[in-house]
């Protein structure tokens, strides 16, 4: 085919034989550009105003991705420190007053910086296009304009940060926030900027998927990852709204002291509560709905076999997006709500576990039976389903009302929610990190370094907070800064965890970046993937399709499967007369 | 389907490059502009369940503060916006005919209305200002039942949010006026006019909303 054919796919050395389909131009895909082709790849524009006013979605994706994962480093330092202080029972290092504000920083960042933009600003913004056969998205212009905002609402959360911090966790909870003297405003009003950055990217892929799809792309063609960013975006369109009136209103009520979240002067907290979480909680399926589109396309394609339960699986993502609005009570079970307000909430949470189950049992019949590669993105997605299976069912633990009442407010709900945010997305986008990868970079990084990166991720991530559940189920609530000398032993546990897991970050930056200058050339298509971002040039060209690509099949066709399918059927047949003896 | 080649060449001035045809862009517009008023609803939502809560805690206090609202300059600034969308909506029709001097003039008129609306609006509030009947601790009128700082902390949220998006639109309405001028848009291109008479149309209905909620309490 090219010049491209020689460079080492990220597939390790003693992996055996590289699987049939690898580089070739995918059947179903007609009209794709091999590499090479006349256009220059969409890295070839130099200089820094090119990039800081591009509107190629590839590299907004690409400027977002550098952006996020440095919020990512700070947000990171400040857990490490939190954790460090955590090693004696009466802290070490920093006042009580640092400390507070060390872990209103950690989840400010981490949430509004890091994991709301991490997959869709990034992975979502390069590949969607590339994936409907869509030379951009919808609005470009807005796109640019969500990347700089973005820019900018970061800043004044920083400038925040730096001028005066802030004590009161990442919720923001009244009357404490309308009383302390910390930067309230300044920080709620860079959130509220970041908001529009969100809302920017969701309108943008709402109408993209709904009006830039190639000829043939129909709704049942499109790969899981689309479904997924697609739902998301559907609740940061619906969702960020509430956010935005929400801080304003105590924006309002810092300045003006009106006294509608102030029961002192007759208004209620708990109303805040709930305008809060009609918010958040939504928002940590935003963070969590691209993750499961990841973990899809990393299953499907390096088992080589077709998704199981497609339409169960997309429509899963739609359905957790309509629950998601539904279930903000849960976060307020004991902050007085009435008991049958707590009794539908829980109800309607455990109603959420059930498409989520659909996707872990879909992605497991996935895998039975597949050719299973262990790459270094399929340990991520089997690390995630183990985490996030974790994850998702201490969940259930804190929506059910009479465990909740013990569990609140302890270190099982930080555990609980660093399994399925860190384990979850976090795993999963890095997972997809890796897969796209040698797309979007056209360098191949270690395979070996890969894959003792990612068990020392899992190894310390499980080591960080599963001794986080152990502390919580013993009593140990969340933000103090002083303890009991009883828990000491589980929160070194906790802190050795957390260095572990730092190392491997390190790792997969350091070989990352080594193979951004010192890489093998990457394959146009390194896991023989059937969707139409492998169908392209690596690194895609600035229109991303040199003409315009039609569609006449679905991603999922892999054809060492569709082989070895023959003799499936002859064992189905044996098991079905089998069965008719019986 | 053409290929990119082609399209890149002898296409309308309007389409950008990413589209393949005007029927795509066009749709694509109208329905990111769609989604932007849904958030829009959600944003001011937000706002009517703050009013909802508020007024359920406190019926009295609701009752005793509105009189304090002026029903005529209300009731006014009622028509000017409705007339406004009316003119607003004949400025869209002029477009889709190509009448670039009557999609000016209509422009222009609703541009007139929406700041007759601001100018009353200004009215009501330097009159509240002179009576001290302002939000939360800024409040200093005396003689009204119940918890009226809450009342007119939500009355100045919810009018002062819907006046930003007043001027919002007042700067997109003058925005598309200097591109009509400058005839841009014609009986095939006139996207942006119907997009903006979108926005306008919910910024009225939203006072819709406001005006009895706030004024015509019982």
């Amino acid at each position: 085919m090219s010049a491209s054919d020689n460079g080492a796919a990220p597939r390790g050395a003693g992996e055996g034989a590289p699987r049939g389909g690898r580089d070739q131009e995918p059947d179903p895909v007609a009209g794709a550009d091999a590499p090479g082709a006349t256009e220059g790849s969409y890295l070839s524009h130099r200089g820094v105003l090119s990039w800081i006013f591009t509107k190629d979605h590839k590299r907004i994706g690409l400027m977002y991705l550098v952006a996020v994962l440095g919020f990512f480093f700070v947000g990171g330092v400040l857990a490490l420190a939190v954790l460090l202080e955590l090693l004696s029972s009466a802290g070490r290092f920093f006042s009580s007053d640092t400390y507070n504000k060390l872990f209103t920083l950690h989840g400010a960042v981490m949430i509004f910086l890091f994991i709301i933009p991490l997959v869709p600003a990034t992975l979502g913004n390069f590949f969607l296009p590339l994936m409907i056969g869509a030379k951009d998205v919808a609005f470009p212009k807005m796109n640019l304009a969500s990347f700089h905002i973005y820019v900018v609402g970061a800043a004044i959360l920083l400038y925040s940060i730096i001028a005066s911090a802030m004590d009161t966790g990442w919720t923001f909870y009244t009357p404490y926030s309308t009383q302390t003297s910390t930067a309230v405003i300044s920080a709620t009003f860079g959130v509220f900027i970041l908001g529009f950055s969100s809302v920017f990217t969701g309108l943008n892929f709402i109408v993209t998927v709904h009006k830039m799809r190639a000829p043939g792309m129909t709704w049942n063609r499109m790969p899981l990852f689309v479904w997924a960013i697609y739902a998301t975006a559907v609740i940061q369109v619906l969702a960020t709204p509430i956010l935005a009136i929400t801080l304003l209103l105590l924006i309002f009520e810092r300045l003006f002291e009106v006294g509608i979240f102030n029961p002192a002067m007759g208004g209620d907290p708990v109303l805040y509560q709930h305008f809060f979480w009609f918010y958040s909680h939504p928002a940590v399926y935003i963070m969590i709905l691209p993750g499961f589109g990841i973990i899809s396309e990393l299953i499907t394609t390096h088992s080589r076999k077709r998704i199981f339960g497609y339409g169960a699986i997309a429509l899963s993502s739609v359905a957790i997006a309509v629950i998601s609005f539904l279930v903000w009570g849960h976060h307020m079970f004991v902050s007085g709500q009435s008991e049958l307000a707590a009794m539908v909430f829980s109800f309607l949470t455990f109603a959420v576990a059930v498409p989520t189950a659909i996707k872990v049992f879909s992605w497991v019949a996935t895998l039975y039976r597949g050719s299973i590669a262990f790459t270094t993105p399929m340990l991520y997605a089997l690390a995630f389903l183990f985490l996030f299976t974790i994850g998702g069912l201490t969940g259930l633990f804190l929506g059910t009302l009479s465990v909740d009442v013990h569990l609140t407010d302890t270190y099982f709900v930080v555990a609980h929610f660093h399994y399925v945010m860190m384990g979850g997305t976090f795993i999963a986008f890095l997972g997809g990190l890796h897969h796209w990868w040698p797309k979007m970079t056209g360098k191949s990084y270690s395979e070996k370094w890969g894959k003792i990166a990612c068990a020392l991720v899992f190894i310390g991530f499980n080591v960080t907070f599963f001794s986080q559940f152990l502390l919580g189920t013993h009593g140990m609530p969340r933000r103090y800064h002083h303890y009991l000398p009883r828990f000491q032993t589980l929160h070194v546990l906790s802190t050795v965890g957390s260095q572990i897991l730092a190392l491997g970050l390190v790792i997969i930056l350091v070989y990352l970046l080594h193979s951004l200058f010192r890489g093998a050339r990457a394959g146009v298509n390194p896991w023989g993937g059937k969707s139409l971002e492998w169908a392209t040039a690596t690194p895609p060209g600035t229109h991303n399709f040199a003409s315009q690509p039609t569609v006449s099949a679905g991603p999922y066709e892999f054809e060492e499967i569709d082989e070895r399918e023959g003799e499936e059927k002859d064992e189905e047949k044996d098991e079905a007369e089998k069965g008719g003896e019986r | 389907m053409i290929t990119q080649a082609t399209e890149e060449h002898g296409h309308p001035a309007h389409l950008e490059h990413h589209f393949s045809t005007p029927e795509q862009q066009k749709s694509a517009a109208k329905l990111g502009m769609w989604i932007f008023l849904a958030t829009e609803i959600l944003f001011f939502g937000g706002l009517f369940m703050a009013y909802g809560a508020f007024r359920y805690f406190y019926p009295g206090t609701f009752v005793a503060a509105h009189a304090y609202l002026s029903i005529p300059l209300g009731g006014l600034n009622t028509m000017i916006l409705i007339t406004s969308s009316l003119t607003m909506a004949l400025a869209v029709r002029a477009a889709q005919l190509g009448d670039r001097k009557l999609l000016v003039r209509l422009l222009g008129l609703t541009l007139l209305l929406a700041s007759g609306f601001l100018v009353v609006k200004g009215f009501e509030y330097s009159h509240k200002l002179h009576e001290g009947l302002l939000p939360g601790k800024y409040f200093s009128a005396k003689g009204i039942a119940g918890l009226p700082h809450i009342f007119f902390g939500i009355y100045f949220a919810m009018t002062g949010l819907h006046g930003v998006h007043v001027v919002a639109g007042m700067i997109v309405i003058s925005w598309v006026l200097i591109r009509a001028r400058q005839g841009r848009y014609s009986a095939e291109y006139y996207t942006p006019v119907e997009n903006v008479g979108l926005y306008w149309h919910l910024v009225d209905l939203i006072w819709i909303f406001l005006f009895p909620l706030l004024y015509l309490v019982k």
